[in-house]
């Protein structure tokens, strides 16, 4: 099952009537949070919202009474767990917690980095570029002819490359370490700087994809020749180190590209897909 | 549904964009007021996932989230289907002091 589909389990951590207060919250908060769980903090006085008590839920509080360990839904199932914590650290609340959730067979939460590029549809203008850069499907189109991210998972974490290809600074990437990108106001400086970075890679080659195809395929047709596998490597990391330190790409994501055949396929089915949603703009307007 | 804030809290557990004593500092405030509050693993994860939960918070009147950028923030509440309201408060985690954000999470209206 997809890390995107799965179900998560929730977790209300009780401090309300009928319990004591917890003396370490903050660490029992913090290690949940770390393993990936998210918590509701319910205090004396604040309820949860009923819309909120959909299962699966784990209750975890220092119960005055022993509470019954799990209640069910109408149909019987069950949808809310109870687990006292009284005296426990973060540690055995984490054991606590993995046991419940093991035992429920619902899926360990985590597991993937979210990194994925978010777009400003204030910013954007539909110009598909995007779409036609990626070649891992991670852009769409809606049924209203505009653009989607429609595969976050699909994204190579790290890599920003899309969005340096955006015209109009739309694409986000709220972990990226600089600004616009991590979505810090764009400043007219930063659209004019955004679109150098265009034309260098357009110095390149027109976009990476083809740049890196070019090269390499330059580079082979010439080594061929000089037999020299020696300084055709040496040929393909110059590329690829202008080709990183040109679109912050890491070296992995450049080192884990399909073969040039795959790589010419994609990008020409992307490229179409982008050229078939400008139509159909062009159609409605 | 109550009509005081709605805070959230989001911990950004996979990347280390927000300096660990900023994240610390204000989960250590936020567990030692007597405040409710939501605790969010990664709102990144939750609008990637397009998590029901992200649409139910997002109803909320009077949200303030302490999380990242304010744009970055309203756009991955849109991409998880659950537009943001108007009067939702975004406090920025990357740039604030821990002081600054507890206090603009904390204070009455
Ligand atoms: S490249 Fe930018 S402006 Fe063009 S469709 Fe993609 S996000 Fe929108
Ligand atoms: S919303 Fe911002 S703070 Fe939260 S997980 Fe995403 S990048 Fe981190």
């Amino acid at each position: 099952m997809s890390v995107l589909t799965h179900t998560k389990l929730r977790i209300l951590l009780f401090e309300g009537e009928g319990s004591l207060p917890l003396q370490n919250r903050s660490a029992i908060l913090r290690a949940l949070l770390e393993k990936g769980y998210n918590v509701s903090r319910v205090t004396t006085g604040s309820s949860p919202n009923p819309e909120a008590i959909q299962g699966p839920i784990l209750v975890l509080g220092a119960f005055k009474d022993a509470p019954p360990s799990e209640s069910t839904d109408d149909s019987g199932k069950i949808n809310v767990y109870f687990r006292d914590i009284q005296g426990k650290n973060g540690d055995a609340i984490i054991d606590l917690v993995e046991g419940t959730r093991d035992g429920a067979a619902i899926p360990k939460p985590g597991g993937w980095k979210p990194w994925f590029p978010v777009i400003d549809y204030d910013r954007c203008t539909d110009c598909m570029q995007c779409l036609s850069f990626c070649l891992f499907d991670v852009y769409g189109v809606d049924d209203k002819g505009s653009i989607v991210v429609q595969n976050q998972d699909n994204c190579k974490t790290d890599c920003p490359a899309c969005s340096r290809v955006c015209p109009d600074v739309a694409i986000m990437f709220p972990k990226y370490r600089h600004g616009p990108m991590n979505g810090a106001e764009v400043k007219p400086e930063d659209v004019q700087r955004e679109a150098m970075k265009i034309d260098i890679s357009a110095l390149l080659g027109g976009d990476i994809y083809s740049a890196l195809r070019n090269r390499s395929a330059k580079a082979r047709s010439r080594f061929s020749k000089e037999r020299d596998d020696e300084r055709a490597l040496k040929e393909r990391k110059k590329c690829l180190n202008k080709l990183k330190d040109t679109l912050d790409i890491p070296m992995e994501v450049l080192g884990a590209l399909p073969s040039l055949d795959q790589i010419k396929q994609r990008a020409e089915e992307a490229k179409l897909r982008a050229e078939k949603a400008i139509q159909e703009q062009n159609k409605d307007s | 549904m109550s009509e005081s804030p709605t805070i959230i809290y989001c911990h950004c557990a996979y990347a280390r964009v927000i300096p660990a004593e900023v994240k610390n500092d204000v989960l250590d405030t936020l567990s030692e007021s007597n405040q409710a509050f939501e605790a969010v693993s990664d709102l990144c994860e939750m609008s990637a996932r397009k998590d029901p939960r992200l649409k139910e918070l997002a109803a909320h009147p009077q949200l303030r989230i302490a999380a990242c950028y304010p744009r970055a923030v309203k756009w991955l509440f849109a991409s998880g289907d659950a537009d943001l309201a108007e009067d939702a408060k975004v406090i920025n985690m990357r740039e604030d002091s821990a002081e600054n954000i507890c206090q603009a999470l904390l204070e009455a209206e």
